[in-house]
């Protein structure tokens, strides 16, 4: 039987091929969702078919990237899915349920006249408002760990739900807001530009609470998180991440102010890739906090030998093409529709 | 509220509702992709107009439902976990690579190139327009290959072997991959999507020729869908056949309940219709052709087919749904074959176009392909119950440790969202056949807009006139 298991470490590398799928999800659906959370305070049509019309061609290819990290996790680590599927069943439902209202939109709305197509910006807004505060809440969840007993969850259906939670959720809302306002930045001019940017003005305060919020309380609800953060020598090898969270948000803040259209966007992501990092390095090596790691949850490693050979093959290429159609659709969006 | 109800039928329900709704878009997005691709050929060979108004009356519908089959499809991707994760467990080791190979090697292409396919138009070379139709096209075959080979797996398991924690694992990929039912899976999928969006074509050309509206567009339409009609058509019957001789071979329960079939016996008779009745293990009111069952399963007037006495009671299928969606699939099979031939009729005596009977029994046709389909899978999933891995795992091991308040609450918010999101889906596909093929410049016009946007000739939002 194939495999790589004596030459690579399996579990390692697919424990990175996940959170990276997850984060580039998190950073390409987290700006279009933001998009439509940002929505209806727009202050025309117009402004509202050119925020359309900047994702629209990329928002099914960034959803396709939580299929890859659901389907990866399935394929890598299938006791990780088999617990965390039925543990979040709720917010996971409710968040699929969002992202079909908001999916349909984009279509739907440009077939709609008259009113009807009121229905279908409202769709649009609520949809990426629920699957966002969802993602938020299951991250919550996720983070303050889960239920287990033998190879299966054994908590109840509303475990996921506490102040905690909530708490992420709304940070997370206002994170993709922060994505979506300094992607429209970049992506539009005039009247959509000069609202985008207040918008992203307006949210850059409450990112930064929910970031700190986040940071503080992780370490303060679980004592080995504390002492990973905070004991010598660990807190000087780690204090970069916090600090360069925190010069980021200043220099987002008077980019926002000073005409820069690209950097907004690009040092969004930063703060992402920061509070990400910083996630992560909490939860190592965690894959069900508290009770699996990634390395206990690993498929056989026949199974993620194949799938990496493939993996290996095709996301280069997968990559390439994508940011191809990224530059075919490069350049200011159009209120217009182009087919 | 709900803690009475077996959370393994609500379970089960849910997994049937989600994916027969899913199953429906790719059924006619597979087919559509590909007739688009040929359109688009077509088009740049001949530089024939009338060939890409038809691509881009087309595209639209095909973006509408595209739309609901990814959204429809994400969903999907969760339901393994959320509803059976006994089973993920379980079967994660095998399966699991082959869906991500779906989601690498597929996924990615469709959703990205689709951007192109859509909004390309005027930013890429009609060449590279036509290439990303085509990578559209085979991003559809891909996804259908992998999992359609997942799929038969459960059907017919090969290349894994018990191990550790009851756990499945692989031991020889091209066995699991390439298993026994998987060809005919298949071919019978692809062939079946292919004749869905043939006859949907075929009843929307019916319909404008009815009308009297673009008569030029209508003709290739129902041209093209008849060609489908006289030799795809009695193809699938072909491939069924061998399909169904596979399952005879693999899971013999499934064709007993296919046939209404409870006594092992030589001689078998073709039961047309009847009530398979799973208490009295009898088939009632059955209407029957001597010896035609043996004669059709093994080729032999006095073959030995089996029964479903031969399995224990909790073993067999719940014959009456599966015999009966087999008599669905298998007649609108043959509805299609004969429209084929009543085209090749009307081909020769050159009226195929203004026959009037002949458009009403297109429009008529035109859902022909998604009640076959649907029919058809009910018969292989139901038909290989009580297992979710045939011989090797039941669904009542598989379910999720949930509840069932949060299953049925979730189920009734799908039906409510499906329902709703499936109704304007439909209704915006309808208006867009009711508008028809239009003219390229007035193409731009249906989004309210008078000349294609080119990127360099922004109108200035402040300038502009304000929707």
């Amino acid at each position: 039987m194939f495999s790589l298991e004596n030459i690579v470490d399996l579990p390692l590398i697919w424990y990175g091929l996940i959170a990276t799928a997850i984060f580039l999800y998190v950073l390409l659906d987290g700006f279009d969702l933001g998009v439509g959370i940002l929505f209806p305070f727009a202050p025309t049509d117009q402004c509202r078919d050119r925020m359309i019309n900047s994702i629209a061609p990329f928002w099914d290819g960034n959803e396709t990237w939580l299929v890859l990290g659901g389907g990866g996790l399935f394929a890598a680590f299938p006791l990780a899915y088999a617990i965390l599927m039925p543990a979040l069943y709720i917010p996971i439902t409710l968040m699929l349920l969002g992202l079909i209202f908001r999916g349909v939109a984009f279509e739907f709305r440009f077939k709609a006249t008259g009113k009807s197509r009121r229905i279908w910006d409202y769709s649009f807004h609520f949809g990426s408002l629920a699957a966002t505060f969802m993602q938020g809440m299951i991250l919550g969840a996720f983070v303050t760990g889960f239920k287990v007993q033998g190879r299966g969850f054994a908590g109840t259906a509303f475990d996921w739900l506490n102040a905690y939670s909530v708490t992420i959720g709304i940070a997370l809302v206002f994170g993709y807001a922060l994505l979506g306002a300094t992607w429209l930045i970049m992506k539009t001019d005039n009247d959509t530009q000069a609202w985008a940017r207040k918008c992203a003005s307006y949210v850059l305060g409450y990112v930064g609470l929910g970031l700190a919020v986040v940071s503080i309380s992780m370490p303060m609800m679980n004592s080995d998180i504390r002492a990973l953060w905070f004991d010598t020598p660990n807190v000087f090898m780690l204090l970069p991440i916090p600090v360069a969270s925190l010069i980021l948000f200043i220099m987002i803040w008077r980019d926002l102010h000073n005409g820069h259209e690209y950097r907004p966007f690009l040092m969004s992501l930063g703060v992402f890739f920061t509070g990400y990092l910083g996630l992560g390095i909490s939860l190592w090596p965690w894959l069900v906090p508290f009770a699996f790691t990634f390395r206990q949850t690993a498929a056989a490693p026949p199974s993620q030998s194949l799938l990496l050979v493939g993996t290996i093959v095709m996301l280069p290429v997968v990559l390439t093409y994508v940011g191809y159609c990224y530059y075919i659709f490069r350049g200011k969006a159009s209120h217009e529709s182009a087919y | 509220m709900f803690e009475n109800l077996d959370p393994v039928l609500l379970a089960r329900i849910q997994f049937a509702f989600t994916i027969s709704f899913h199953i429906i878009f790719p059924a006619f997005t597979i087919g559509l992709a590909s007739w688009l691709a040929v359109l688009e050929w077509r088009w740049l060979k001949t530089n024939n107009q009338l060939y890409a108004d038809i691509y881009r009356m087309w595209v639209k519908i095909f973006a509408v439902t595209f739309g609901m089959g990814v959204v429809s499809g994400v969903v999907m991707s969760f339901q393994f976990g959320t509803n059976w994760s006994v089973f993920s467990d379980r079967a994660g080791n095998v399966l699991g690579p082959l869906l991500g190979y779906e989601v690498l090697t597929a996924f990615f292409l469709e959703a990205s190139f689709l951007g192109v396919m859509l909004f390309g138009w005027n930013r890429v070379s009609p060449k590279m327009h036509f290439a990303a139709t085509i990578i559209v096209a085979t991003g559809t075959l891909i996804s259908a290959f992998w999992i359609l080979s997942a799929n038969s797996w459960m059907q017919t398991p090969q290349g894994f072997e018990g191990g550790a924690e009851d756990l499945l694992y692989p031991t020889n990929w091209l066995q699991v991959i390439f298993n026994p039912s998987f060809p005919y899976r298949f071919m019978h999928m692809i062939t079946a999507a292919y004749l869905t969006t043939a006859f949907v074509v075929a009843g929307v050309g019916g319909y404008y020729l009815w009308r009297g509206q673009h008569v030029k567009h209508a003709r290739i339409m129902l041209g093209m869908a008849m060609i489908m009609a006289i030799f795809v058509a009695p193809l699938q019957l072909l491939l069924g056949d061998l399909h169904g001789l596979n399952t005879l071979t693999h899971q013999p329960a499934k064709v007993a309940a296919m046939e209404g079939l409870w006594e092992t016996q030589r001689g078998a008779p073709l039961k047309l219709f009847g009530w398979p009745d799973q208490e009295e293990e009898i088939t009632k009111y059955a209407l029957e052709i001597p010896k035609l069952s043996s004669l059709i399963l093994t080729h032999e007037l006095d073959g030995e087919v089996k029964g479903l006495k031969a399995w224990p009671r909790d073993e067999r299928p719940p014959a009456a749904t599966v015999f009966w969606t087999f008599r669905i699939m298998v007649g609108v099979g043959m509805l299609m074959i004969l429209t084929g031939v009543f085209a090749l009729i009307l081909h020769w005596r050159k009226k195929l176009f203004d026959t009037r009977w002949f458009q009403y029994w297109c429009m008529a046709l035109t859902p022909a392909g998604f009640i076959a389909v649907l029919a058809g899978w009910f018969v292989t999933e139901v038909g290989r119950q009580p297992y979710i891995i045939h011989g090797v795992m039941r669904t009542a091991e598989a379910v999720s440790p949930v509840a069932a308040s949060p299953i049925a609450i979730s189920l009734a918010a799908f039906v409510i969202t499906y329902g709703f999101v499936f109704g304007a889906g439909v209704y915006y596909i309808v208006r867009l056949i009711g508008k028809g093929p239009q003219a390229a410049e007035e193409a731009y016009g249906a989004h309210g807009v008078e000349k294609p946007p080119l990127v360099t000739e922004m109108v200035s939002e402040k300038g502009g006139p304000h929707v």
